[in-house]
């Protein structure tokens, strides 16, 4: 991977985006891992942590700060600590949820809480549809996989995840241009919330590569209740030179919003993940972010086409 | 063969021992998904009824893959016992549930018998059992390892300190240590999961945690769970090597797909006794999970219990000084839900206590499981209750690698008060004197990773 190439391509698609006014700005790349928020200051000058409550005339109003800012969830919390700065330091080495402090052998009432709300996320991501109106905005129409049992049958049943239905091929055939040289496909995967929360940005970025390097952009839609196999039916409906698929991750505790890239070389029946590569932890503040992704596919699309490989066999002709 | 019964008026037939012992499972998703599970809840209980009336013998002479197929097979079948084997093999699975269940067959009685079981045996028998009949079973057969301390004995529950990093960062996992041992967590072991598996990172997370034991004198070992073959390399090349740890697979062909055979566990199993700082005798840490060699399509088949029986079977081999399965892991396409999830805990601890082996479980599940910390906490508290050597201690139970939750530093200390327990003897010694823990219960020292800032 050329680096200065890669930073040098991110810089003028977000130039050009930004001017079209299509994205925010952001941090400036980096790859360094997601690091929690340093609190060197002593305990007395961090940000104010009490609600602010008022109690007048019988009038009770309870207003909180969201508990996941970083300078509440690094908060330590036991009580007089031997080393009350070293325990800051402690905190401050990993994002594990040490310096929680405890009630008797139990866990404080914030600590039980912020897990069970870092919780909540990563289950309601799993069980909602990805939102229609995201779809619209980029003309992405939608077909199925083999699943027909909702949710449910989509986590017993990971080999109908891989598997478009008849109707979704027929759909495929009548609207897609085949022989294209880069096909993009999203798929809910097992988080919609982090389609929902990279497709904006890292969309336009893949697009305007492939038609910056002259390839052919593939008409791009949605599968719904999809598993990474469903590539190789993709491969084979489209008979592209590369499928790109844009996929939610299985949902850390309090991170809902990851997404995979999965890609393939002429992706056919009976491909495995030996044969694809991937570009994970797609997520802004912390992990790759969606639009260094979506360059860096791009170039790794060209590398696949340039040696006609991916997966392993790319690894082997580098 | 026939293998008939009927049932509320209604006959049910299976056609071999195979199906038989899948549709006598309890409802698991994994069965559902290799083909092998009850069609309906009568249909259940008849495999039961049918199961419980093949004597032993049956299940020995039908391992899930042949003898000359299959060299897990060969490892369990070399190893029983002919003499006690004999006396056992007339025995019905049901009469063999109620011989282990009777107050009469005393614990020395069912680890001599444990010698003359294959693992075929050993999964027949749980199918048979209620959630309480392995968790009354299972406190019957108490199995002690000892390395630099004593893990497993009747009134200890031990922690395997878990303290992962997204980075391998020595700064973070210390930190985390720091923590665990604060909450009297790390007796089992200080255990590592690594994300980098290469020799250089691997060692100096060795000396690391070396380092801290050294320092603080705590009676423990370490482990960095890398693949086998990496730390095989650090025992060559004289880092500090605790325990030896390696997963595993119920198959010759489940083997395969973690890269190891029996050949190259023997190897290891040499260089750890002739390697490893601690004491010892026992050197060998293994994981499982149900539903491990089915997602290799190395099953031959059959149920995932079995399979995971046979597991036990060959990590006796090694004389480990522990095992656990990692028993919700693997995603609901397996075990799908709580009740799944907590079943299978249940059998696990069973089943490897049963076989012989000193046996702990990492209670745990996925974000895509339907669980919640809740399930884990209760499944514990079911565990604890029947003898479970240890349970994981992770930091709230969130692995910040490797994304999924488990037991905690908490649960640990909280599970030794609910039930009058104590920590591994050499290590509440040490607590003790270190003034963390007093008569069994953390003091106001403890839960403070800053206590070990300063020796």
């Amino acid at each position: 991977m050329d680096d200065a190439k890669l930073a040098a391509i991110v810089e003028a698609v977000v130039r050009e985006l930004k001017a079209a006014g299509a994205v925010k700005p952001f941090a400036s790349s980096s790859d360094t891992p997601p690091a929690p928020v340093l609190q060197t200051s002593s305990p007395a000058s961090t940000v104010p942590i009490k609600p602010h409550t008022a109690a007048f005339s019988g009038g009770l109003t309870i207003d909180l700060p969201d508990p996941v800012t970083p300078e509440l969830r690094y908060r330590p919390l036991v009580k007089n600590p031997k080393d009350a700065s070293g325990l800051n330091a402690l905190v401050a080495s990993t994002t594990a949820r040490i310096g929680v402090g405890r009630a008797g052998p139990r866990y404080s009432t914030a600590s039980l809480l912020l897990f069970q709300g870092d919780h909540a996320v990563t289950q309601d991501a799993l069980y909602r549809d990805v939102d229609q109106k995201l779809l619209n905005e980029f003309n992405l129409f939608t077909v199925e996989t083999k699943v027909t049992g909702g949710k449910q049958e989509y986590l017993l049943r990971p080999d109908l995840g891989r598997l478009l239905n008849d109707e979704a091929k027929r759909i495929i055939n009548e609207k897609c241009q085949k022989n294209v040289n880069i096909q993009v496909v999203v798929g809910d995967g097992l988080s919609s919330q982090a389609v929902e929360s990279n497709l904006r940005q890292m969309f336009p970025v893949i697009k305007q590569g492939v038609q910056s390097a002259n390839l052919t952009f593939g008409t791009p839609f949605f599968i719904k209740h999809a598993r990474v196999g469903v590539m190789n039916d993709v491969g084979e409906l489209i008979k592209p030179d590369v499928v790109i698929l844009l996929i939610g991750e299985r949902p850390g505790l309090g991170r809902a919003e990851s997404m995979s890239a999965y890609m393939g070389y002429k992706p056919k029946y009976g491909d495995t993940d030996a044969d694809r590569d991937v570009v994970c932890n797609i997520f802004e503040n912390g992990g790759t972010n969606p639009l260094e992704a979506g360059a860096f596919v791009v170039q790794i699309a060209q590398k696949m086409r340039q040696h006609q490989a991916s997966g392993v066999k790319l690894k082997m002709a580098k | 063969m026939l293998l008939r019964t009927k049932l509320h008026g209604k006959t049910y037939e299976f056609p071999d021992i195979r199906i038989l012992m899948g549709k006598a499972n309890e409802e698991k998703s994994g069965d559902h998904l290799a083909g092998v599970a009850a069609d309906t809840v009568a249909e259940r209980v008849a495999a039961r009824l049918v199961l419980a009336e093949v004597p032993l013998k049956v299940l020995r002479e039908t391992p899930a893959i042949p003898y000359d197929q299959d060299e897990i097979t060969r490892v369990i079948q070399d190893a029983v016992d002919d003499n006690i084997y004999n006396e056992l093999k007339d025995k019905t699975v049901g009469e063999f549930r109620e011989w282990i269940l009777a107050d009469t067959t005393t614990p020395d009685m069912i680890r001599r018998a444990s010698n003359g079981l294959t693992a075929e045996m050993i999964a027949g028998v749980t199918k048979l059992m209620s959630n309480m009949d392995l968790m009354y079973a299972a406190k019957k057969i108490p199995v002690i390892a000892y390395c630099n301390n004593t893990i497993g004995a009747p009134g200890t529950l031990s922690s395997r300190l878990q303290p992962n990093h997204p980075t391998d960062s020595p700064e973070g996992i210390r930190a985390e240590i720091y923590e665990g041992l604060a909450f009297g967590s790390g007796d089992s072991v200080i255990g590592i999961n690594p994300v980098d598996d290469s020799y250089g990172s691997v060692a100096r997370l060795l000396d690391m945690t070396y380092d801290v034991i050294k320092t603080w004198n705590i009676p423990t070992q370490n482990c960095v769970l890398a693949h086998v073959t990496t730390q095989m390399k650090c025992l060559e090349s004289g880092s500090p090597v605790g325990l030896v740890f390696q997963s595993i697979a119920g198959s010759q062909k489940g083997n395969d797909s973690f890269g190891i055979s029996v050949g190259l566990l023997d190897e290891a199993y040499a260089l750890a006794r002739k390697h490893c700082f601690p004491k010892g005798p026992n050197f060998m840490y293994f994981e499982t999970g149900q539903g491990s060699a089915l997602s290799a399509d190395a099953h031959n088949g059959w149920d995932q219990l079995t399979l995971e029986a046979r597991n036990y079977g060959f990590a006796k081999r090694y004389s480990p000084f522990q095992v656990n399965t990692v028993v919700g892991f693997i995603g609901p396409e397996y075990l799908y839900d709580a009740r799944q999830i907590q079943r299978a805990g249940l059998e696990d601890h069973f089943m490897g206590k049963l076989t012989g082996i000193p046996m702990g479980v990492d209670a745990c599940y996925t974000n895509h499981a339907r669980a919640d910390q809740n399930a884990i906490e209760n499944l514990a508290v079911m565990l604890t209750a029947g003898g479970c050597n240890y349970f994981m201690g992770l930091p709230m139970g969130d692995d910040s690698m490797l994304s999924y939750q488990s037991t905690s530093y908490h649960d640990t200390a909280s599970l030794r008060q609910l039930f009058n327990l104590r920590p591994a003897a050499e290590f509440e010694k040490w607590l003790e004197s270190i003034g963390i823990m007093k008569n069994g219960a953390l003091t106001e020292k403890a839960g403070d990773a800053s206590f070990f800032l300063k020796r």
